[in-house]
C-alpha cells in the first residue's frame, strides 16, 4: 500500500466528480455525487484498514516537488485519518439529505459539496504548511457559495459574516507561517512539529494561529458568525459545517499551536480557559432561550468546543484523548442533530420549536432516533458523547479543579437545553394539526440516520476503536508538551490512599484505563 | 562598444519601430477596410519581436554586454521579462478590438498602429538606464495612450477620459522632468549609474527632492494612491479594450521602470525612498479597497482594483530585496493574466442588442443563464481577492513572503489585514452574480476570440496555475539578478 497514492487519490475522485455534476442535469448530478461519494467512503474505510496502528507516525506520505517555495506533501497521522474517516462518512450523507430539499441548481450545488471534501480531506492530509493553508482557505468559496445560494431567508448577511470573519481570522495566521518558513528554513509540517521556536516569537506566532482557529472553532467572543451561517446556510450545509470544518480548528490546535509553541501555549492556557468556560455556560445560557431549533443546536456546538479547546490545553494525554473524542463524537451528534431538524424543516419548513410537539405520536421512530441523538449531545453513558466529555474532564481535573467545575456546570446546562428542546418537540400534546399529520421516517431518512445511530453507540461502547490509532500520536505530543506542562492543582494518586478521592471518582480508574492503554 | 552591437541590441525596438512606420503607411492608403488585417500584422509583429527579446531572458543576459549606446539602454533579461509581457498584453488588446469596434462602426486602422507605438514606448521605457531613455519611452508611451483613450470620438465619456488623461499625464510629466532636473543638478550625471555612484556617498536635500519628485511622476503612471484620481475616470471612459490595455501594459511597463529606478538608479539610498514606497503601498491598498465598495460601474471597480493591485506590489519594491523584486514580477505575471481576463469577461458582457452591459446592478443572477461566464468571472474576482487556490494568492503570498523575509513583519501584517477590505466587494460581485435573482439583461453572444482569451486567461489563474509556479519564480530569479547585477 506503501506506493499506492491513495491520498492523491482521495483528493481527486471528488474533483473529478464536481465537474461532472457542474455539467450534468439535476438528477444525474444527484447520481455522480452520491456515488462520488460512497466511492469515497470506501477509500476511507480502506485507507483505515490499511493504518497500521503502532508503525511510523507518518504513514502513505506522498511528496512531489511540483511548486515553488513548497511541497505537494501528502501524509496522515492517527489524528488526521479519524477525522479524515469523519469526513467521507458524513459526505454521503449529505448528499442523501440534500436529495430533495434542493431543487435549483443541483449541479453547481453537488459540485460546491464535492469540491468541499476536496479540500477538507486536504485540511487533514496536507504536510505541508503552506499546502495546509491553501486547503484551509479555499473552504471558504465552496462553503460561502452554499450558504448564499441555497440558504435561508438572510443569507447574504450570513454568508458575508461568514467569509470575512474567517478570512480575517486566517490571514494572520498566514504572516506568522511565513515567519516560521523564513526562520526554521522548512515548510515540513512533521519538521516543524519538532523544531523548537525561540519563547518570545512562539507568543506572536500562538497569537497568529490562535486568531485563525478561535474563529473557526468557534471560541467566544468569535463565535457569532456561526449561528448565523447554521440557521441560514441548507440542512447539509449545517451538517458539513458542524461535522467538519469546526473541526479544523480543533484539529489546527492539536496539529500546529501546542506542538510547534508548547512555551506559548503553555502561557496562554489560562486565556484558553477563561473563553472555554465563559463560552460552555454563556452559551448553554443563550440555547435555553433559544425558539430556532438550528440556533440552538448552533450555540450548542460552540458549549462543546469549549470542552474541546479546555481538554487541548490540559497538556495531558487524557485531556487530548477526550478532546478529541469529543470532536469525533461531536462530529456525529451535531450533523445527526442538524439532520434531524432538516426532515422535520422538510416536513413544514419551519424550524421554530413551537410549531411542533408531539410528535413521538405520529413519528415514532424519528423520536426515537432524536432520543438517541439527544442522549448523545447530553453525554449519557453508553453514547459517544460521555466517553470524550469524561476523559477531557478528568484531564482537566489534573490541571484545575475550578475548570472542572465550571465545565461541568456547563454540561449539566446542557443537558437542561437539550431534555426541554426534545420536550417540547417530541413529547406534550400534539397542539398543531399540521405538525401532528407529519409522516414518520422514509426510507432515505432512514439511511442517513441509522447509520449515525451505529457509529454513535458504538464510539460510546467501544471507543478503543478510535482511540487505538489516534494513541501513539497523542502520547508523542503529550511527550513534546512535557517541558511546558503546568503544575496542576490536583495531586491525587490513582490506586493511592485517599478513600474519599476514590469514592467520590467512582468511575475514574475504569475510564481512564479504557483511555489510557 | 560599437554601433553594431548597440543596434543589435535594439533590434526588437528597431522591428516595432520600422512596422510602425510601414503600417502606418499602409493605414494611410489603405484605409479603415485594412483595418482587420493590419491588427493581426501588428499581433505578429509583437508576437516577432517577443521571439526576439525571450533569448536574452532564457539566457539571462546580464552586465556590460547587455548595455547599447553607452549604457542608455539596457537588453537585459529584467527587460526582457517585462518586455514580454508588455508585448503579450498589447497583443490581447489587439485581439479583442475589432469585435468591439466595429459594433459601433469605429474600428480605424490607426487603432493596431497606436497601440504599436504605444508597446514602442513601453519596450524603451523597461529598458532605460539613463533619465533621457526614461523620459523619451514615457512620452512615446503617453501619447500614445492619449489619443487611444478618446478613441471613440462620438462618446462623451472617451473624450473626457482622454482630455482628464492628458492632462493629469502632462501633470505628471512635468513633476516627472521636475525631479529629474534636480537629480541632474545635485548628482552631475543623468545615467542610473552615475546617480547610483553620486548618491552612494550621501544623499543631500536637493537630491532627495529629485527623488521624491521621481517617485512622484512615476507613481501618477502606475496608479499609486494618492496619485490615483485619473485611474476611475480613465478606466471608465475609455474603449474596453483600451481600458484593458492601460490596466495591463502600461502598468508594467511603469513598473517596472519603477523598480529599476529605485533599486538600480537610488539603489545605493534605500533609505531615502523606502518609507514613500510603504506609505504608497498601504494607501494604494487601503484606498484601492474602500474606493471601490461604492461603485456601481464594474469598469470603476475594476480600476480600483487595479489600484489595490498595485499596492501589493510596491510592498514587493518596499522589501527592497532581490526576492521582493522577484516577487513583484510573479505577481505583474499574475495580475496580466487576472486583468485580462476581467477585461475580456467584462467586453463579454452584452445586451440583448450588443451594447455593452457596465452597471454591476445588471449582472444580477448572470449565473443562472449564462454558467460559463459567470464561473470565469467568480473566479477572476476571487482571483483577484487573493483567495486560495486560485492563482491570483500566490502574487499576494510571495509578494508578502519577501516582506518577511525583509524583516517587514508590520507591513505585510497590515497589508495583509487592508487585503481583507477589498475580499468585500470582490465576493459581492459574486454574491450578484451568484445569489441574486436574474436580471436577464446580459443576453447577447459573445466573440468565440473573447471567449478563448477568456478561457485561457481562466485555465491560468485556475489552480492549475500553480503549477507555474516553478517556471515563473526561476523567470523572475533570473530578471532580477540582472537588475541587481550593477549594483
Amino acid at each position: 500500500m506503501d506506493s499506492f497514492p491513495i491520498l492523491t487519490l482521495m483528493l481527486a475522485v471528488p474533483l473529478i466528480g464536481a465537474l461532472g455534476c457542474l455539467f450534468a442535469s439535476a438528477p444525474a448530478a444527484r447520481t455522480i455525487a452520491l456515488v462520488t461519494t460512497l466511492i469515497e467512503f470506501a477509500l476511507g474505510v480502506l485507507l483505515w484498514v490499511n493504518y497500521d496502528i503502532g508503525g511510523a507516525q507518518w504513514q502513505f506520505t506522498e511528496r512531489l516537488p511540483l511548486f515553488a517555495g513548497f511541497n505537494y506533501a501528502l501524509g496522515i497521522d492517527g489524528i488526521a485519518l479519524m477525522l479524515i474517516v469523519l469526513t467521507v462518512f458524513l459526505m454521503p450523507i449529505c448528499i442523501g439529505a440534500s436529495w430533495k430539499s434542493i431543487e435549483s441548481r443541483v449541479g453547481e450545488y453537488m459540485a460546491a459539496f464535492l469540491l468541499m471534501e476536496t479540500l477538507m480531506i486536504g485540511v487533514f492530509a496536507a504536510q505541508d504548511l503552506f499546502l495546509f493553508y491553501i486547503m484551509f482557505e479555499a473552504g471558504l468559496i465552496p462553503m460561502y457559495l452554499i450558504i448564499g445560494v441555497w440558504g435561508g431567508a438572510d443569507r447574504i448577511y450570513a454568508s458575508y459574516k461568514f467569509f470575512l470573519y474567517t478570512l480575517l481570522g486566517s490571514v494572520l495566521m498566514l504572516i506568522a507561517m511565513m515567519w516560521m518558513a523564513n526562520d526554521a528554513g522548512t515548510t515540513d509540517i512533521p519538521t516543524l512539529m519538532a523544531y523548537d521556536f525561540a519563547p518570545e516569537a512562539q507568543t506572536w506566532l500562538w497569537l497568529a494561529f490562535f486568531a485563525s482557529f478561535a474563529v473557526k472553532m468557534p471560541m467566544w467572543p468569535v463565535h457569532t458568525w456561526l449561528p448565523d451561517a447554521h440557521v441560514q446556510a441548507p440542512t447539509a450545509g449545517s451538517v458539513i459545517l458542524a461535522g467538519v470544518l469546526l473541526k479544523m480548528g480543533g484539529y489546527g490546535f492539536i496539529r500546529f499551536s501546542l506542538p510547534m509553541f508548547p512555551e506559548a501555549s503553555a502561557e496562554f492556557a489560562w486565556l484558553v480557559f477563561a473563553l472555554s468556560m465563559v463560552a460552555v455556560v454563556y452559551t448553554s445560557l443563550v440555547a435555553l432561550v433559544q425558539h430556532d431549533m438550528k440556533k440552538l443546536i448552533a450555540y450548542s456546538s460552540v458549549a462543546h468546543m469549549g470542552i474541546v479547546t479546555v481538554g487541548l490545553f490540559t497538556f495531558n494525554a487524557q485531556g487530548l484523548e477526550g478532546a478529541m473524542i469529543v470532536m469525533l463524537s461531536h462530529g456525529l451528534v451535531a450533523a445527526a442533530l442538524f439532520l434531524a431538524v432538516g426532515v422535520i424543516y422538510d416536513r413544514l419548513h419551519t424550524r421554530e420549536i413551537d410549531r411542533y410537539g408531539g410528535l413521538s405520536i405520529n413519528m415514532p421512530y424519528y423520536a426515537l432516533f432524536l432520543m438517541l441523538f439527544t442522549m448523545a449531545s447530553v453525554g449519557l453513558p453508553g453514547t459517544s458523547g460521555f466517553v470524550g466529555e469524561f476523559l477531557s474532564l478528568a484531564g482537566i481535573y489534573k490541571v484545575s479543579s475550578w475548570v472542572t467545575l465550571v465545565c461541568a456546570t456547563g454540561i449539566i446546562l446542557g443537558a437542561a437545553y437539550m431534555l426541554w428542546l426534545y420536550r417540547r418537540v417530541a413529547f406534550g400534546e400534539q397542539k398543531n394539526a399540521d405538525a401532528a399529520a407529519m409522516p414518520d421516517l422514509d426510507a432515505r431518512e432512514w439511511l442517513m440516520m441509522a447509520p449515525i445511530a451505529a457509529a454513535v453507540l458504538w464510539m460510546g461502547v467501544y471507543p478503543e476503536s478510535f482511540l487505538a490509532p489516534m494513541r501513539a500520536d497523542i502520547a508523542a505530543l503529550d511527550a513534546r508538551l512535557a517541558r511546558a506542562r503546568p503544575e496542576g492543582d490536583a495531586h491525587f494518586k490513582l490506586g493511592g490512599a485517599k478513600p474519599a478521592a476514590a469514592a467520590e471518582h467512582g468511575a475514574a480508574p475504569n475510564a481512564a484505563d479504557e483511555g489510557s492503554h | 562598444m560599437d554601433w553594431s552591437t548597440s543596434l543589435s541590441l535594439v533590434a526588437p525596438e528597431t522591428l516595432l519601430s520600422v512596422s510602425g512606420l510601414i503600417l502606418l503607411l499602409v493605414a494611410a492608403w489603405g484605409g479603415d477596410r485594412q483595418a482587420r488585417g493590419i491588427t493581426w500584422l501588428t499581433v505578429a509583429v509583437l508576437f516577432g519581436a517577443g521571439l526576439m527579446v525571450a533569448p536574452a531572458l532564457c539566457g539571462g543576459a546580464m552586465g556590460g554586454d547587455t548595455h547599447a549606446f553607452n549604457d542608455q539602454f539596457r537588453a537585459d533579461a529584467f527587460a526582457s521579462y517585462a518586455k514580454l509581457l508588455i508585448y503579450a498584453a498589447a497583443g490581447a488588446a489587439l485581439i479583442v478590438a475589432p469585435a468591439f469596434f466595429e459594433r459601433v462602426r469605429a474600428m480605424k486602422a490607426e487603432y493596431p498602429v497606436l497601440v504599436l507605438f504605444a508597446a514602442l514606448g513601453m519596450s524603451i521605457m523597461v529598458s532605460a538606464s539613463d533619465l533621457i531613455t526614461l523620459y523619451i519611452g514615457v512620452e512615446l508611451n503617453s501619447l500614445a495612450a492619449y489619443v487611444l483613450a478618446a478613441f471613440l470620438r462620438s462618446d462623451e465619456r472617451s473624450a473626457e477620459a482622454g482630455l482628464k488623461y492628458f492632462v493629469l499625464g502632462a501633470l505628471a510629466s512635468g513633476i516627472l522632468l521636475f525631479g529629474m532636473s534636480l537629480l541632474y543638478g545635485f548628482t552631475g550625471s543623468t545615467s542610473f549609474a552615475g546617480i547610483s555612484a553620486s548618491l552612494s556617498g550621501g544623499l543631500n536635500g536637493g537630491a532627495l527632492f529629485g527623488i521624491v519628485f521621481v517617485l512622484t511622476g512615476l507613481a501618477f503612471k502606475i496608479s499609486a494612491a494618492p496619485f490615483h484620481m485619473w485611474t476611475p475616470d480613465v478606466y471608465e471612459g475609455a474603449p474596453t479594450p483600451v481600458t484593458m490595455f492601460f490596466a495591463t501594459a502600461p502598468k508594467v511597463a511603469a513598473l517596472a521602470l519603477t523598480m529599476r529606478v529605485s533599486l538600480d538608479a537610488f539603489g545605493s539610498q534605500v533609505h531615502g525612498w523606502q518609507q514613500i514606497v510603504i506609505f504608497a503601498a498601504l494607501a494604494s491598498i487601503v484606498i484601492g479597497a474602500l474606493g471601490a465598495i461604492g461603485q456601481k460601474n464594474i469598469k470603476r471597480l475594476l480600476a480600483y482594483s487595479s489600484i489595490n493591485n498595485v499596492g501589493f506590489m510596491l510592498i514587493g519594491l518596499a522589501a527592497a530585496t532581490p526576492q521582493g523584486a522577484s516577487a513583484m514580477l510573479v505577481y505583474l505575471a499574475i495580475y496580466v493574466a487576472m486583468s485580462v481576463g476581467g477585461f475580456v469577461a467584462v467586453l463579454m458582457l452584452k445586451d440583448a442588442d450588443g451594447a455593452p452591459v457596465e452597471k454591476i446592478a445588471d449582472l444580477a443572477g448572470l449565473s443562472q443563464h449564462r454558467k460559463v461566464l459567470s464561473l470565469c468571472l467568480a473566479m477572476i474576482m476571487f482571483s483577484l481577492a487573493g483567495i486560495p487556490p486560485l492563482f491570483g494568492f500566490w502574487g499576494k503570498f510571495v509578494v508578502f513572503q519577501a516582506a518577511v523575509q525583509a524583516d517587514m513583519i508590520a507591513l505585510a501584517a497590515i497589508g495583509i489585514a487592508a487585503s481583507v477590505i477589498g475580499a468585500f466587494y470582490y465576493i459581492k460581485i459574486v454574491k450578484i452574480l451568484y445569489f441574486d435573482e436574474p436580471a436577464m439583461v446580459v443576453t447577447g453572444k459573445s466573440d468565440w476570440m473573447h471567449q478563448a482569451l477568456l478561457a485561457l486567461s481562466a485555465l491560468v489563474i485556475s489552480p492549475l496555475g500553480y503549477l507555474l509556479t516553478v517556471w515563473l519564480g526561476g523567470l523572475a530569479n533570473t530578471a532580477v539578478a540582472a537588475l541587481f547585477f550593477a549594483v
